[in-house]
């Protein structure tokens, strides 16, 4: 759900502004000089959090294409506006100098990652699959029907969205793959 | 979890035992407060003084790893002072079933016990049924061999003193905790258990939720608002990943994964189908044909039909149990040659974690797609190695973070909520739906020169990109409908008539003729329409129900049909009248003949069906006639143990399997002589598992710079060692250099006449990352549960020593 800044106060900051008004405000923070809103132009997108199974609801605000700041969002029932040291430091995360922005690859024996397209990679990646999946391939097993693949392992998803989850199991049990695990074991 | 966050602010009891929700989800213990506020007493049991501990009203220790010694004393506690809530019991749970005469329990052995195999044969535990087939029942519970008796007699073992002996636990704080929890018995009380890792992470760790969940069943405390027994899950999604079956056993919707023995779609639903001859049994499971059929529509569309069995043959059947620990072993083995991996880090936070690196090293090829290069991402440059002697080829994609994609999340308490995209991804980092979905077309297309048994690739219904788009984005609308399913025809169910590519409005309406398409029943009623308005998991309705108990209804959906608090049915009397008429979850409306409330558990009337629909004798169990290692919960000590077992001649779950390389190897555990400590590994707030994210993100790798081991203040007396000094912890696995934060929160137990002290580790940190340090997993075992096979991470022994070098 995308919002302008000013039309997420006039529905989800109602609550909370109403609140200041009707003279519960705390005076000393009452005294402090008014201060311009960095993020008075940022455009809000509600989302979730990464982190843990809570399930904090978000508000992502960005300016320029850029994320700018992660609050709690006020009208989510379970966080009510709160997020801990992670939620609250998730923009971080997103804006992180280490994040991966490019394919990258390591050759057999190599010591170093090399930058590649995803032009490049994916039909390599697919003939590997496709090379692994067909030399151990089993069809049959003591004179029973099992197509299957003991050469090929998935792993991961927790962090993934439900539909990604979704096409991962559909993908892999399609390839025949019965070592499909993930953190839900560990 | 059976109930959800909100609801803890409902309890009268709340029990913390196996989890650190303060410090692991702390907004969910703003709900404990608010039950604290309405007079809830809350109770913390964890063999550290943790967060959770100081914000508790009462604490108690326990040596990690008793957990089934510590809540059994409880259940004795509770049968000896008349605690339980008699009506429930008697009509909801299992109580009152006739057991097999051949059953017997000597030793810490139930009955069946073949030791080679190391696994039992269960026919003994069976019940005994008329000549109908229907369980035979005593509802004076004064037979013998009912349930009831047989578990009073088992309990009775665990008395106080025996109980704190094992336990290490104080006897007048175990008797606090006993009285206090117990009193959530009485008909209109709810007291409600939180667990997570503590209690899962160990030989015995079904059998440690068994054992609260047989309390919570005796006091009345399952499907009760502000009762259950609640799993706070670690990830934000790991609940939809296991709801998806991203796991070797099962299919989407907890159906059974198909193995060899199912030779055909019939052999598979006759296997998998339970079946039931009660009328007053939902028998749910028994609904199994139409999930499954609708699943293989789901998956290969129009070239799943009748006359192929639905493509069942298409689908990999398994052998072996082919779980996280196998996996890693097939992988060592050289097995295993090939590896996708999304956003999972085991250099990091698998068990024996230098066993699984040098399995790492051992593939041919490995797919990892990640927001930063993690540990196993990078194990070919990993201390110690030499790159060039690894021939692993590694492609590393990037990946967009939850911010840059859309689609949904299921949280702790069942909810998905939809997310939406605020930005776009940096550089060529792409959603993972994205990589899924080119990397399936690009398989496909190296199979249309032909390849082994090519049918499930080429015939997968695969078609997800966004409605004219050029560049074949893919629509997780479109993905989602999927998961909720749609009409592949036209048809009438239940006097409705649907037009093809309708979507199913729930479950109730999937059919086993392949007139649906559904890919996870679970979620069939989260998509209901075409438009994205339709869309029920990106609700944001902030009015709750009229019962007014927080349950939020419009707010996101839940699985399943939006129900918010599982085995509802269980919360009322057989009139439908609520335990407890104050606050209630569902209540039957005479006038109206209707429920009220949630949505109930099946909308029959008030006793026309038993309560645990999922079960097919419809009963909460406590008795289990399906688990690997026995029908009643029994303790044995953790297979790294500090003492003889107390309570058995068998020292471990005897139903366990351990891996060793080949046949005849030495024990791969270590002994307490030269490991006399017991250690434990957990988490922070301010890090998240393997600590990819949250080590790349500068505040809070400053808030939490380093790796430490928490000791006792003893301990560090005994070794020299003081706070912030950097030690040595070493196990039979491996050793890792930490700082020693010595504290008086990790207690010491006398047992068997001398002090046993503990360790805890935190776990995140790897070679990688802004925040580097070494990794707690190094030391843990690869011994699993005789259920689940999760690692035993949670007790295990070490040794510590003061490391010669000061930090610099
Ligand atoms: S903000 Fe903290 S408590 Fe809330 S979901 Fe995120 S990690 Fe969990």
């Amino acid at each position: 759900m995308k919002i302008s800044r000013r039309g997420f106060f006039k529905t989800a900051g109602a609550g909370a502004a109403a609140g200041v008004l009707s003279g519960k405000a705390d005076k000393s923070l009452a005294a402090l000089p008014a201060r311009e809103d960095p993020f008075a132009n940022a455009v809000s997108t509600t989302s979730v959090c990464p982190f843990c199974a809570v399930g904090c609801g978000t508000v992502v605000k960005a300016l320029d294409g850029k994320v700018v700041q992660i609050e709690g969002d006020p009208e989510h029932p379970i966080n009510q506006g709160a997020l801990c040291s992670k939620g609250l430091a998730f923009s971080q995360t997103v804006n992180s100098p280490g994040r991966l922005q490019q394919v990258m690859y390591r050759a057999p024996g190599s010591d170093h990652w090399e930058e590649k397209s995803w032009e490049w990679a994916l039909p390599r990646m697919a003939a590997l699959i496709k090379k692994t999946r067909d030399a151990s391939f089993v069809q049959e097993k003591d004179g029973r029907t099992v197509n299957r693949t003991e050469g090929l392992a998935c792993l991961g998803g927790a962090a993934l969205d439900n539909e990604e989850c979704y096409l991962y199991a559909k993908l892999a049990r399609a390839l025949g793959v019965v070592y499909l695990e993930h953190q839900a074991r560990i | 979890m059976t109930n959800h966050w909100i609801d803890m602010a409902n309890a009268d009891v709340v029990m913390v035992c196996g989890s650190n929700v303060v410090e692991n989800h702390p907004i969910a213990s703003r709900w404990l407060q608010k039950a604290r506020e309405r007079g809830a007493v809350i109770l913390s049991v964890d063999p550290r003084y943790t967060r959770t501990s100081s914000f508790a009203d009462h604490y108690c220790r326990l040596r990690s790893g008793t957990d089934i010694a510590f809540v059994g004393g409880m259940i004795r506690y509770a049968l000896e002072n008349n605690r339980i809530h008699s009506e429930y019991v008697t009509n909801y749970t299992n109580a009152s079933f006739i057991i097999s005469p051949d059953f017997e329990f000597h030793e810490g052995l139930f009955s069946g016990y073949d030791q080679e195999a190391r696994s039992y044969d269960k026919s003994s535990w069976a019940y005994e049924c008329d000549a109908s087939g229907a369980p035979l029942r005593d509802e004076t519970l004064a037979h013998e061999r009912c349930v009831f008796q047989l578990l009073k007699k088992h309990f009775d073992r665990y008395d106080l003193r025996t109980v704190c002996s094992i336990t290490g636990a104080p006897e007048d704080a175990y008797e606090k905790i006993c009285d206090l929890y117990t009193s959530s018995g009485q008909a209109d009380k709810a007291g409600t258990w939180l667990y997570a890792m503590g209690a899962t992470q160990s030989t015995h760790g079904a059998q440690n939720i068994r054992t609260y969940a047989m309390l919570q069943l005796l006091l009345g405390n399952i499907g009760v608002v502000g009762g259950g027994v609640n799993a706070l899950r670690g990830e934000s999604n790991v609940q939809g990943s296991t709801d998806m079956a991203l796991l070797f056993h099962i299919l989407p919707g907890y159906l059974k994964n198909p193995n060899a023995s199912d030779q055909s779609l019939e052999q598979y639903l006759k296997r998998c189908t339970p079946v039931s001859n009660d009328p007053q049994s939902a028998n749910w499971w028994g609904n199994t044909p139409k999930y499954m059929v609708s699943l293989l529509k789901a998956w290969f569309g129009e070239h799943a039909t009748p006359e192929n069995n639905f493509a069942f043959d298409w689908l990999p059947k398994h052998s072996v149990n082919n779980s996280y620990i196998p996996l890693f072993e097939a992988m060592h083995k050289g097995d295993v040659q090939g590896l996708i991996l999304f956003g999972q880090n085991p250099a990091v936070s698998g068990p024996h974690a230098g066993r699984e690196r040098e399995a790492l090293s051992r593939l041919k090829w490995m797919i990892a797609v990640d927001l930063f290069e993690t540990e196993t991402a990078g194990f070919w440059k990993r201390p110690g190695v030499n790159a060039k002697d690894i021939d692993t080829e590694v492609f590393l994609l990037p990946a967009a973070a939850s911010v840059e994609k859309e689609g949904s999340i299921t949280n702790s308490g069942r909810w998905a909520q939809w997310r939406y995209k605020a930005v776009e991804p940096p550089g060529e980092a792409r959603p993972d739906l994205w990589v899924l979905d080119s990397l399936c077309r690009a398989v496909r297309k190296e199979y249309q020169a032909g390849g082994v048994f090519p049918e499930p690739i080429i015939h997968l219904h695969w078609d997800y990109a966004l409605e004219g788009d050029p560049h074949h984005e893919p629509d997780p609308h479109k993905v989602a409908r999927e998961v909720n399913g749609y009409f592949t025809r036209k048809t009438t169910v239940k006097g409705k008539t649907f037009a093809k590519g309708d979507q199913v409005p729930s479950f109730a309406y999937l059919t086993d003729d392949g007139a649906t398409c559904s890919g996870n029943w679970l979620y069939c009623n989260a998509y209901t329409g075409p438009e994205q308005s339709d869309n029920r998991m990106a609700r944001r309705g902030k009015d709750d129900a009229p019962n007014n108990i927080g349950l939020f209804p419009e707010w996101s959906w839940c699985w399943p049909v939006n129900r918010r608090i599982l085995y509802n049915r269980a919360s009322v009397d057989l009139e439908g009248r609520p335990w407890n008429p104050q606050r209630f979850v569902i209540r039957w409306n005479p006038v109206k003949s209707s429920w009220e409330g949630d949505v109930p558990d099946g909308g029959w009337p008030p006793g026309a069906k038993h309560p645990f629909i999922m079960q097919p004798d419809g009963h909460g169990q406590l008795w289990a006639r399906f688990l690997a290692d026995g029908p009643l919960p029994e303790h044995y000590e953790p297979f790294e143990s500090p003492i003889v077992n107390p309570m058995s001649r068998s020292q471990n779950n005897p139903a366990v399997k351990i891996w060793r390389e080949k046949p005849g190897d030495k024990s791969p555990f270590g002994d307490r002589e030269k490991f006399p400590i017991v250690a434990t590994t957990y988490r922070m707030t301010e890090h998240w598992l393997g600590g990819a994210l949250t080590r790349n993100t500068p505040w809070l790798a400053e808030l939490v710079p380093n790796v430490f081991a928490e000791i006792g203040t003893g301990l560090a007396e005994e070794h020299g060692i003081s706070n912030g000094d950097k030690i040595i912890v070493e196990s039979a696995r491996g050793q890792i250099e930490v700082y020693a934060l010595v504290s008086s929160r990790i207690p010491s137990f006398k047992l068997e006449g001398r002090t046993v002290h503990q360790a805890g580790l935190v776990w995140h940190f790897g070679y990688q990352g802004i925040a580097k340090g070494d990794s707690a997993n190094m030391l843990t075992p690869n011994v699993g549960d005789a259920n689940t096979m999760i690692p035993e991470f949670k007790a295990f022994l070490c040794q510590i020593k003061k490391a010669e070098r000061s930090p610099a």
